[in-house]
């Protein structure tokens, strides 16, 4: 079994660093990082922390879009894309289960996210060090930083295999991968503040809030960083809704949806007959 | 027959897509070592048939058993090769590096896979990018991805399709090859030629059915398909033989007679008895083309 998801795994590798999307998505991380981190350095003064802090503040707020959106663009070609191509009916063939084939290319694809991710938001930390200072504080910060953002990656590649699987071409997968970013990552934040304004302070916001904020892979990131340092939190005023929450919520939700996505995806993948 | 006997058992088996029949009630054996042309139309249901075999779809009825694993576990997938009609691959990736993918899969060494690229002549552009391969290029990496392992069962969809006459040839060697080794082998064609008359049986799909599954000389003797005989007789003599033996005038000096296999002894010692009256005799027989018209045609309206 692990020599049929190794032998996928490389072979996905390869085809990604040879499309170039390892190195587009390491640039392009790393870009926005630097410019966020010395975009964001004018009010360091004003609150007395270091660079280093104010950078993993506005690189958090970076890598909730970011992350998700590269995810999804890895990965919402693995199924429907090689299925149009004619590259998956021959690999099925091959005494290799679908499973193997999901977790193979899960691989490789969070090999390539977690390069990009370490790189790219790496860098602009070790710049923001040189440039501004850092503690231990703010480097434990970045480096958790790094690690939500894999995980939060994570969870979007298999959400991808799923829309992927579900998709019955590469272009609908592509039309349902940007759909779940916008859902996930941005309209789920607008509903949840519209039912705040609503609520007025009320049972919804002391109460349920906190949990739909967790159950959503994107916020509970937001939250395990957030809640990870005080100093971040303070930047980010985003101390409030952690507080209400015990503190294993935001990294069950994080580590769970990986898991229950890719249970998603290999159900949707049993339904395709190439 | 045991399931142990047959290398590919298929029995009443029916495929629909939405309401419109694709196949039905296919039955057909194949033994260790036979080779077996697969004919029919484009739109038969050849590459459906090969399939369901693989496990890729599955049947509205019937049973299939790859050396008596279902269709699609494990097992019948070890023991079978598969060669696509429209054979694709990573086109990032070079072909050595997609074969050896293949070989890991199929839980066969890479060290297995620099001879095979030989074999199929391609080790010159084995650390090409496959996405810089022609077309025939692509099949000969087909071609060998279905040689890995040892494999039971072969099915190969239109395996001819872009090959050059050099590559055609170099297929027949390697179906052969295959088949002394024990290999089952379907070959899907639209066409009957030499490849599929080099086969052991045929197999006629029409519309879904099959129409026919035996031995080329036993499909032309049931189609009792005449035989040509061209006579070239001496100046002046056209008419006098065409007298005597009837038959078509097709020329100042030829006559073309339509004779069926019992027939044709007897037709030939009459022609000697003419004796110089015929400078030359050509005989044609039916033609692979005629036969496998003969068979697609008999369920048109
Ligand atoms: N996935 C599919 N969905 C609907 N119809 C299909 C599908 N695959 C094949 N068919 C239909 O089944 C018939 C047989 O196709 P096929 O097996 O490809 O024929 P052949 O390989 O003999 O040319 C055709 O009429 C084709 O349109
Ligand atoms: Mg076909």
């Amino acid at each position: 079994m692990i020599a049929r998801l190794l032998a996928i795994a490389i072979a996905e590798f390869r085809i990604q660093t040879r499309n170039r999307w390892l190195a587009s998505a390491t640039v392009l991380m790393l870009l926005f990082a630097l410019a966020l981190t010395f975009a964001g350095s004018a009010p360091t003064g004003t609150l007395g922390v270091d660079l280093l802090t104010v950078a993993v503040a506005s690189m958090t707020t970076l890598a909730v879009y970011l992350a998700p959106f590269l995810a999804l663009m890895i990965a919402f070609d693995a199924v429907a894309g090689e299925a149009e191509r004619g590259t998956l009916g021959l690999t099925l063939t091959y005494p290799l289960s679908r499973g193997e084939m999901l977790l193979g290319k899960f691989t490789a694809h969070l090999a390539v996210l977690a390069i990009a991710i370490t790189l790219g938001l790496g860098a602009a930390g070790l710049a923001a060090w040189l440039a501004g200072g850092a503690g231990t504080e703010s480097a434990r910060a970045l480096a958790r930083l790094i690690a939500t953002s894999i995980l939060l990656g994570a969870s979007f590649l298999a959400l991808g295999y799923a829309a992927s699987a579900l998709s019955g071409s590469g272009a609908a997968a592509a039309g349902l991968a940007v759909g779940l970013w916008l859902v996930l990552v941005v309209l789920y934040d607008l509903g949840l503040l519209g039912a705040l304004v609503f609520d007025q302070g009320g049972d919804f916001t002391k109460h349920i809030f906190p949990w739909l904020l967790a159950a959503n892979p994107a916020d509970a990131f937001r939250l395990w960083n957030v809640a990870g340092s005080q100093e971040v939190a303070l930047i980010s005023g985003m101390a409030g809704a952690g507080k209400a929450l015990p503190g294993w919520a935001a990294p069950l939700s994080l580590f769970l949806w990986p898991v229950l996505a890719l249970v998603l995806a290999r159900a949707a993948f049993a339904r395709v007959e190439p | 027959m045991t399931d142990r006997d047959t290398a590919l058992t298929i029995a009443g088996l029916d495929k629909s897509y939405g309401r419109t029949p694709v196949l039905e009630g296919i039955t057909i054996h194949l033994a260790p070592g036979e080779r077996v042309a697969l004919l029919g139309h484009n739109g038969a249901g050849k590459s459906t048939l090969i399939r369901l075999i693989l496990g890729l779809t599955h049947p509205g009825a019937g049973t299939i058993r790859v050396v008596g694993h279902a269709p699609g576990s494990a097992a019948a997938r070890a023991a079978t090769a598969y060669l696509p009609e429209q054979v694709a691959f990573h086109k990032s990736l070079t072909g050595r590096e997609q074969l050896t993918t293949f070989a890991r899969l199929a839980g066969e060494h890479p060290r297995t896979v620099a001879p095979l690229l030989e074999r199929v002549g391609l080790i010159d552009a084995a650390d090409r990018r496959i996405g810089t391969y022609s077309k025939g290029m692509r099949q000969r990496l087909g071609l060998a991805q279905a040689l890995l392992g040892r494999r039971r069962v072969a099915l190969l969809d239109e395996p001819t399709s872009g090959l050059d006459p050099i590559s055609r040839h170099d297929l027949y060697a390697v179906v052969d090859e295959m088949a002394a080794n024990g290999t089952a082998l379907l070959i899907a064609s639209h066409a009957l030629t030499e490849l599929e008359a080099r086969t052991d049986r045929i197999a006629i799909m029409a519309k879904g059915r099959l129409v026919a599954d035996d031995s080329l000389v036993n499909l032309a003797r049931a189609a009792a398909l005449p035989t040509r005989i061209r006579l070239t007789a001496r100046d002046g003599t056209a008419d006098a033989v065409q007298a005597e033996l009837g038959g078509d005038r097709k020329n100042g000096r030829t006559v073309e007679l339509h004779c069926t296999t019992d027939q044709k002894m007897a037709q030939l010692a009459r022609i000697s008895a003419l004796g110089d009256a015929v400078r030359d005799i050509e005989m044609v027989p039916p033609s692979l083309e005629d036969l496998y018209r003969h068979y697609c045609a008999e369920l048109r309206p």
